[in-house]
């Protein structure tokens, strides 16, 4: 009996899944949340199928740092996280201002820069 | 199959099933059916961190991601409680199915791409480096060669802090 730690090593040099599918899988949820952040109308979906974007290059980052074994993947998937928390913060300090001005929180109802 | 095969068709089989949800017409209808959905997507996504040896990655996504990111959105769907005319039309343009037509396709294309790229790659050897993924080697990298980013970081959370502070201020 080979100890765990042994196993999950093995496991970890040998992997049993090809980049490609990592890749695959990031490829559809990116277009998902493209095709979130282009159709829908309401401002909070839209912020969300953005975090949906970011969380699909992100792991496209960590399939390729894993494929490479260079772990600077993994520090830009840290800044990543840490720009989409600003983001979502601001963003939905916005939605609340709009909310507060047009009493709607819709997309297509923001097109003037005044009044 | 092999069980880390099985594993990643379940993770990536979760992560799509819910972000669709999150972008098909039950989340955007109400908006908090689509906040729980993208937390149960983080979760898959997380699993698939797991599985490429990125095991801080997938504990800082659960962290920021599921539990303070989407904490926010929740907080701020529910405080807007917004009834069906609030939330407004989901007006159907010939610009609208453009954008998705494009974007289908721009994936559709990618395809062979990935193809390409995967191909060159997985040919190489697949071995990893002592402690690969863990919190010190990614720490030893974050406080070495990426203090300046790591410090740049630090003041855009600040000014995203002040930035929302004064956005959601009842007057401007």
């Amino acid at each position: 009996m080979q100890p765990v730690a042994t196993l999950v090593a093995q496991a970890a040099n040998q992997p049993s899944i090809p980049l490609s599918w990592y890749l695959y899988v990031a490829l559809a949820l990116f277009a998902i949340g493209g095709i979130g952040v282009l159709v829908r109308r309401n401002a909070l979906t839209v912020l969300m199928s953005i975090e949906i974007m970011l969380n699909a290059v992100n792991l496209s980052f960590l399939a390729f740092a894993r494929f490479h074994n260079d772990m600077n993947g993994h520090l830009v998937t840290f800044f990543v996280i840490a720009v989409a928390a600003a983001e979502a913060a601001v963003g939905l300090a916005l939605v609340l201002g709009i909310f507060r001005h047009k009493k709607v929180v819709n997309v297509d109802t923001m097109s003037a820069l005044r009044n | 199959m092999e069980l880390e095969q099985i594993f990643f068709w379940l993770l990536a089989f979760g992560a799509v099933f819910t972000s669709v949800l999150v972008v098909l017409p039950p989340g955007g209808k109400n908006p908090i059916f689509g906040a729980l959905a993208l937390i149960v997507s983080f979760f898959f996504v997380a699993g698939i961190y797991v599985l490429l040896v990125a095991h801080l990655m997938a504990a800082l996504q659960i962290m920021v991601y599921a539990g303070a990111i989407m904490v926010l959105f929740l907080f701020v769907i529910m405080l807007l409680n917004l009834s069906r005319r609030e939330l407004g039309e989901e007006s159907k343009t010939f610009t609208q199915g453009l954008g998705a037509t494009a974007m289908l396709v721009i994936a559709i294309k990618a395809i062979v791409l990935v193809e390409a790229t995967a191909d060159g790659i997985s040919k190489r050897d697949m071995a990893l480096s002592d402690g690969f993924g863990t919190v010190e080697a990614v720490a030893n990298m974050l406080f070495h060669d990426y203090l300046f980013p790591f410090e740049l970081a630090a003041v855009l959370l600040l000014v995203a802090i002040i930035g929302a502070v004064v956005l959601a201020k009842r007057t401007l």
